[in-house]
């Protein structure tokens, strides 16, 4: 693990918002299980809890409160100049960062949605799940990594994106849904595990450019934007 | 040996110019950047540090621009104003970090040397978040200079120092400097600038005002015009008194008193007593009006 991944890391795990991680994946996880200790129909719980909760929020809200704090906080405090003042490639410090970012999204969100799956369904939808959540943190946490360096309210504008654009347009506007990272999720679990409780309304090569296209564009721009990093002086 | 140069430079931002075309180069040495707070010390030093571009003109590190360039860093050790260290790193862990940044081939030992030489290897195996202020100062001084840097930048660093820390840093500064290290530390206080720094640079409302020997602006300083208000038992009769006297240049006189110019802070100080007492005048009011910094910074920019 290089420094910069490790004092990420600890930064990231020392500081109380971690906590924030837990409540979600134990929300889903217990309903999931409650659903079934009740016998109810898995078509009856499975869309709403899976993808409702699942990929609509717990996967969205994980990547955020990860992608935006292992820059953001450091960021915020200054205490990325530490690193900054180090004759490091920017690369290099953008893609540790966005390494422990995507490590720790995709196992706080896939093991939930692991086993919430296998309760729905089966092992295979559970880890189709998992993959696609994999995926989805990859690109979630290269766009809410950019989204710290973008502006000071990065957890605002991420909401923004999680609620607005896939909760509320990508229900009613279908062409937003080729921009929506959750419908990329879908569209891979889809395609491993297909089931009558996950609908996938983007195809699996568009998700697959688009995904790279997020993963890639959002780091690229990211590592632009910390090569220009500007401390203000006390005039401004 | 390290040579950082400012060709021209300003930095603007909006319609507010925070510095007005400065040029200066710095060698080997300590150098004080001396100005009132918010004269853009901190902004030259961010442009130095390759933390901000330049509006207009360059900066330069050894010939090769600072701004997008954190190769620089090699050579280059900041320590900023703002007091951030990661607080949940002992002050070892911090300073070996640096060290593992730089890839230095030796860590371990570069941590040890550069905080024995700020004195923090007793407290360095606690948590930074435990530190005083002028402790984590000097832990991020280490950190700064685990790589021995050539040129080394540091924003107000007595800030949150002890005396008896802020003589040590000062020396710490000095041998560094005598060693043919560039050493560059901004500060509003004069006497600390004294103590470190034979050279100066002082930047007043963005622009540089005096560039030199610290003593020569320092003569400037304290040969400009000082003003005092006073009030009297008789300020008319005072005002015709004290216009006689070598040391005053220039007397107003309202309702609210006296306001005396004087050439010479300490002869005026001491005869104004003598004539008062001469005249059988009381005195009830005496106040250097101007003795602020920001008035001895004007008076530079206007010398």
């Amino acid at each position: 693990m290089s420094t910069v991944a490790y004092i990420t890391a600890r930064g990231l795990f020392g500081r109380r918002r971690a906590l924030l991680l837990l409540p979600l994946p134990l929300l889903l996880v217990g309903l999931a299980a409650l659903c079934v200790a009740y016998d109810v129909n898995p078509r009856n719980w499975g869309p709403t809890v899976l993808v409702g909760l699942g990929l609509a929020v717990v996967l969205p809200v994980i990547a955020l409160i990860v992608g935006t704090g292992v820059l953001g906080s450091e960021v915020d405090d200054g205490t990325i100049v530490h690193i900054l003042t180090k004759p490091l490639p920017r690369r290099d410090i953008i893609l540790a960062k966005l390494g422990v970012a995507v490590g720790v999204s995709a196992v706080t969100a896939a093991v939930p949605l692991f086993i919430a799956g296998w309760l729905a369904d089966s092992p295979k939808l559970g880890l189709a799940l998992a993959a696609g959540a994999a995926v989805g943190a990859v690109a979630y946490s290269a766009f809410f990594l950019l989204l710290s360096l973008l502006t000071r309210r990065p957890v605002l504008l991420g909401l923004v994106y999680i609620l607005v654009w896939e909760g509320l347009l990508g229900r009613f506007v279908s062409g937003t849904r080729v921009l929506s990272i959750e419908q990329y999720v879908i569209a891979i679990a889809d395609r491993i595990a297909p089931t009558d409780l996950l609908v996938g309304q983007v195809g699996l090569p568009v998700t697959i450019v688009m995904a790279a296209i997020v993963t890639v564009g959002c780091t690229l721009f990211a590592v632009d934007r910390l090569r220009s990093f500007s401390m203000a002086g006390e005039t401004s | 040996m390290s040579t950082v140069d400012l060709q021209n430079v300003s930095r603007w931002y909006g319609n507010v110019v925070a510095v007005n075309d400065v040029s200066m180069t710095l060698g080997p040495g300590v150098t004080g950047l001396l100005g009132p707070n918010g004269a853009g010390k901190t902004t030259v030093l961010h442009m130095m540090a390759g933390f901000l571009s330049p509006s207009k003109g360059r900066v330069l590190l050894d010939g090769e621009p600072t701004w997008r360039n954190p190769a620089v860093y090699a050579k280059l050790g900041l320590v900023s104003e703002r007091e951030a260290v990661h607080t949940f790193l002992t002050a070892y862990e911090f300073v070996r970090a640096s060290a593992k940044m730089h890839k230095l081939p030796d860590p371990d030992a570069a941590a040890k040397r550069a905080l024995e030489l700020v004195e923090m290897t007793d407290a360095q195996d606690r948590r930074i978040g435990t530190y005083s202020k002028g402790m984590r100062q000097r832990t991020r001084v280490a950190a700064a200079l685990v790589h021995d840097p050539q040129m080394l930048l540091l924003d107000e660093p007595f800030n949150g120092m002890d005396p008896r820390q802020r003589m040590h840093m000062m020396d710490l500064l000095n041998k560094l400097g005598e060693r043919g290290h560039t050493i560059l530390f901004s500060s509003h206080i004069l006497e600390e600038v004294e103590q470190v720094s034979g050279a100066v640079q002082v930047i007043v409302a963005g622009r540089l005002a005096a560039s030199g020997d610290f003593r020569e602006i320092r003569r400037l300083m304290t040969n400009r015009p000082h003003v005092f208000a006073l009030q009297s038992s008789d300020d008319r009769r005072l005002a015709v008194a004290l216009i006689s006297e070598k040391s005053v240049s220039g007397v107003e006189i309202d309702n609210a008193g006296l306001t005396v110019r004087a050439s010479d802070y300490g002869s005026f100080t001491r005869a104004l007593p003598r004539i008062a007492l001469g005249e059988g005048i009381r005195l009830r009011k005496l106040l250097p009006s101007d003795e602020s910094l920001e008035s001895v910074f004007s008076y530079l920019l206007e010398a």
